[in-house]
């Protein structure tokens, strides 16, 4: 056996130095090569766009016949119900970019070829919140401009030269981004799609439904605070500041400053634990 | 050039790695022979920077394996072959690898020619056979061209063909200068590959020799003779200075001379012959014979501890070669060569 590859071993040979951009190509590659990538956002674009369709159909059905009052009619708020089945599909996909690699064992090859674990998170990280924007934008201005379009004639829309309005639906997109990033950390914590899955669960639906269902002012507060519960203010705030809720830019904040906590204990466990 | 230094990984209280030091040189291929659970896969992750030592460190050409620059261009390593995910192509696996280390996408079809993949290489990986997955594996250790390889059980799954490929390209790796540190824990498969050994019982380093010294040093020089007259070959022998025991199933079990020297002392006293077979050990022998003790009291030491792995089961399956050998070595069922 000669020649086994393209150039003889040598010591001397010019060392090159691989960086941040390369972990970033190679995530980029890793995400793009899944098909698991592809179904995902293609089921969140249709829960979202498709969902939205339906559900500003069924709410302009109910204001013409009166079910709904003029002064209830929220066009904005209809147009975006759908994003909550969409963080679902977000939720999954911010799972899988790491999950999918510990369940497998591919882990191990990907933290031999970027042992930096720094690094490999950021990648991961980055690669993940661009994906994630991007689509979600698109899914958060489809979701509500279909909705505006399905109200049909006679039923007030909501427009987007309101600034409350565009926050919301820009916030929309920047939520899912967080969502999906949050479900990321905790798939570095516990290394199982399962297992990350059932914590969101638990954080974005059933603390918050049981908190809400028992009458303790002092639960009331939890809820105010609870990072998901905040979080979700940036997009579906859109009318007069309740007092029993944060601020939709602070609301964000709790919720983006709970995700970098999130990562930065994924990343401590990720330094110190074997893969 | 792979260095280990005092390294040791616990589990608890379970030492898995014990106190390994060694130096696996360049232009050779290493064996780091040891059952099932003697730590290698451990040792080997410990070099690679996936597992973090409980003490001690192992660097590669003086630097720890994450301080690396580009780390495919220097390292290789073939862990487990099916630690993959299989949604993804051959090709498309390998230009993830090649692209986080700053290597060309090309460098992908490229390895793939050498393992003889390029033919699947738009295929998905999920549906590799185990053989297949192994090939795709040793293609990613090729991909930066890298002057140190690791291969962790690579015949594991390979069909005889595929195995002889693999001897041929660890070997070819070796004389091209490089680093190659493989694992087994087939015996046999150690002496047709490797020049150098290491050899792990629990964790601990037990050998660390030339191949052929293994065997040397494991091996007494035996022959086994029937005749006519073993009772007055016996006493001939002795008084040439040999030493004689009962064979297991009839004869004589000869050490400390040659073959030749029975023949003349059969001569020269008139005994017909009816069998002289020179006894030579085989690696699995001559490492029992090494190893013998700190295998066993190793594993006394360690008997009910439940980590999950499997007992020290030796190598080939267990036809009674190792348990039929008693201490003082004579002929197993596979000795004769």
């Amino acid at each position: 056996m000669t020649a086994v590859a393209s150039a003889p071993a040598r010591p001397d040979r010019p060392v090159r130095h691989a960086g941040l951009v390369d972990a970033l190509r190679s995530e980029w590659a890793k995400m793009i090569t899944l098909r698991s990538t592809w179904i995902t956002l293609g089921v969140a674009i249709v829960l979202g766009v498709g969902g939205s369709a339906g559900i500003s159909a069924a709410a302009a059905h109910a204001y013409r016949q009166g079910h709904i009052g003029p002064r209830g009619w929220q066009p904005a708020q209809v147009s975006l119900i759908s994003l909550f089945f969409v963080q679902w599909a977000m939720a999954v996909l911010g799972a899988l970019v790491i999950t999918g690699e510990y369940g497998s064992g591919m882990i191990r090859n990907s933290l031999a070829a970027v042992p930096r674990r720094g690094r490999f998170l950021a990648a991961k990280a980055a690669v993940l919140t661009v994906v994630v924007f991007v689509v979600g934008e698109v899914i958060a201005f489809g979701s509500f401009l279909l909705g505006q379009v399905m109200f049909g004639s006679g039923v007030p829309q909501a427009t987007l030269s309101n600034g409350a309005t565009l926050r919301a639906v820009i916030g929309a997109g920047l939520y899912l981004t967080a969502i999906a990033l949050l479900t990321t950390g905790l798939g570095f914590l516990v290394r199982a799609t399962a297992a990350a899955m059932a914590i969101i669960v638990g954080l974005l639906f059933i603390f918050p439904i049981i908190f809400g269902a028992i009458p303790v002012s002092w639960l009331k507060q939890v809820n105010k605070w609870w990072p998901t519960q905040a979080g979700q203010q940036v997009y579906s705030q859109i009318g007069p500041h309740a007092s029993d809720v944060l601020g939709p830019w602070a609301g964000f904040g709790i919720l983006c400053a709970f995700v970098a906590i999130v990562l930065a204990a994924a990343y401590w466990v990720l330094r110190t634990r074997n893969a | 050039m792979i260095v280990a230094e005092h390294l040791t990984k616990s589990y608890g209280a379970t030492r898995a790695v014990d106190d390994l030091s060694f130096t696996v040189a360049p232009g050779r291929v290493t064996g780091f022979l040891g059952p099932n659970g003697a730590g290698k896969t451990t040792t080997m992750r410990m070099i690679l920077g996936l597992d973090m030592p409980t003490s001690g460190r192992a660097t590669i050409n003086g630097r720890l394996y994450r301080d690396l620059p580009a780390p495919l261009t220097e390292v290789g390593a073939l862990l487990e072959a099916k630690a993959l995910q299989g949604g993804r192509t051959a090709r498309a696996h390998l230009e993830v690898l090649a692209l986080s280390n700053g290597l060309p996408k090309q460098r992908a079809v490229e390895v793939l020619r050498l393992v003889g993949l390029e033919q699947v290489a738009g295929r998905r990986i999920g549906n590799f056979s185990l053989g297949m997955s192994q090939r795709l594996g040793v293609a990613a250790a090729l991909l930066g061209d890298p002057h140190t390889l690791l291969f962790d059980e690579p015949v594991n799954g390979l069909d005889p063909e595929g195995i002889q490929w693999i001897r041929q390209l660890m070997q070819g790796l070796a004389s091209e200068g490089r680093t190659v540190l493989v694992s087994s824990h087939l015996m046999s498969e150690m002496a047709l590959t490797a020049e150098h050994l290491l050899v792990i019982g629990r964790g601990r380093l037990i050998v660390d020799a030339g191949i052929d010294e293994v065997i040397r040093a494991g091996s007494k020089q035996a022959v086994l003779v029937r005749s006519r007259d073993d009772a007055a070959l016996a006493g001939r022998l002795e008084a040439a200075g040999a030493a004689v025991q009962p064979g297991p199933a009839g004869g004589l079990v000869v050490t400390g001379v040659e073959s030749g020297v029975v023949g003349e002392a059969a001569l020269t006293g008139a005994i017909v012959i009816e069998e002289l077979t020179p006894q030579r050990v085989s690696l699995e022998e001559a490492f029992m014979e090494l190893t013998r003790g700190d295998v066993e009291f190793a594993a006394g030491a360690l008997a009910g501890v439940a980590d999950g792995r499997a007992p020290a089961g030796w190598g080939p399956p267990p036809n009674g070669s190792a348990a039929a050998t008693p201490p003082a070595r004579r002929s197993g069922p596979g000795g004769q060569a």
